[in-house]
């Protein structure tokens, strides 16, 4: 027996859906590349954020995607990951560093890393903020792929996102969309 | 705007040979597939897009079973592997696939394949097609082999 779930009364959209799961924003990049995404003016109002993107690098160059917070561009994260790379499994971590999100960034022109960043109690004042993701990305033959734990020591709110290679520029249609759960 | 809308659900009640997403809204930006308590008695299930049998899949993905953590690759594939037991309480399978409707890039997903008692996968996907995901097909490599109480839901994520 097989089962074939016809969906043809949902033409698309999310209109009417109750859902504490609440997009907030969407960047693609266009033709010409961007050095860096942010999202600004993050509302406080949400439990947690994420990021869901799809990501590509035009020129050749392993290179991570970093992401930081409310402009804070200096050594004040620390991270720790799990990365498989088709042959063994990788640990590692950097304290006081730059938050490398994921790496390398895909630069086959079609093929996209993907990327999802939760972002924990955002808007808390009393603590440092975690963020945890999964990424990676797949060749047909190479490729990496991990887990990643990593730590803003602030307690400031995230009011402020910044998504970058840590050299060079997305290319066009990379895409983030952050998302807010309440 | 609030997201994250169930499309369709469906629960085994007997064993099938498949379950296949058709018609899938083209109206989101990525789609979430949930298959919670998998058991095929193959101990794995092909997962497919637009029914698409040709060489066009591969994956890179981690595994810890408790002892050890590996990685491993599947290249020029058929399908994608899913996870399942062959009896008693299956894997949960959970699914991100990204830009799934874009006529532009090849598609890639983002999964976690979880089974407590034995260990914690997680997967990078690739399709090597640009066309538009319009259907999801799971299935079982011989037989009717997926068993009843398996789940199978699928949520649709719209960006603004």
């Amino acid at each position: 027996m097989s089962l074939i779930l016809g969906i043809l009364a949902q033409s698309g959209g999310a209109a009417g859906s109750a859902s504490s799961y609440q997009s907030i924003a969407t960047v693609t990049v266009g033709s010409g590349g961007a050095a860096d995404v942010t999202f600004t003016s993050i509302p406080s109002t949400y439990t947690h954020l994420q990021i869901r993107g799809i990501i590509n690098k035009s020129t050749a160059g392993d290179v991570a995607m970093r992401m930081s917070f409310n402009s804070d561009t200096g050594n004040n994260y620390t991270y720790h990951f799990l990365d498989g790379n088709g042959s063994s499994a990788i640990a590692g971590g950097s304290a006081n560093d730059l938050f490398d999100v994921f790496y390398p960034i895909s630069t086959t022109s079609s093929i996209f890393s993907g990327a999802i960043i939760d972002i924990l109690d955002y808007a808390n004042t009393n603590k440092y903020k975690t963020s945890r993701v999964l990424a990676g990305t797949d060749l047909n033959g190479s490729g990496r792929f991990g887990l990643k734990s990593g730590l803003w020591m602030n307690t400031n709110a995230i009011t402020s996102i910044k998504l970058n290679p840590s050299s060079g520029n997305f290319s066009q249609y990379s895409s983030f969309a952050l998302y807010g759960i309440l | 705007m609030s997201t994250y809308t169930p499309i369709a659900t469906q629960t085994l009640s007997s064993a099938a040979a498949s379950v296949t997403f058709s018609s899938i809204p083209q109206g989101y930006t990525d789609l979430i597939l949930v298959v919670d308590n998998l058991v095929d008695t193959n101990g794995y299930c092909y997962l497919r897009y637009n029914n698409d049998s040709s060489s066009n899949y591969s994956r890179t993905f981690i595994v810890g079973n408790g002892s050890a953590a590996n990685s491993y690759r599947s290249s020029n594939q058929t399908q994608i592997d899913f996870n399942a037991r062959t009896s008693g309480t299956g894997y949960l399978n959970k699914m991100q696939i990204m830009n799934y409707s874009n006529n532009t890039t090849y598609k890639t997903a983002l999964i976690r394949s979880d089974m407590a008692s034995a260990e914690s996968d997680a997967f990078v996907t690739l399709w090597r097609s640009t066309s538009a995901i319009t259907q999801i097909n799971i299935i079982s490599p011989s037989g009717s082999g997926i068993q009843s109480g398996s789940t199978f839901t699928l949520y649709g994520i719209l960006a603004a």
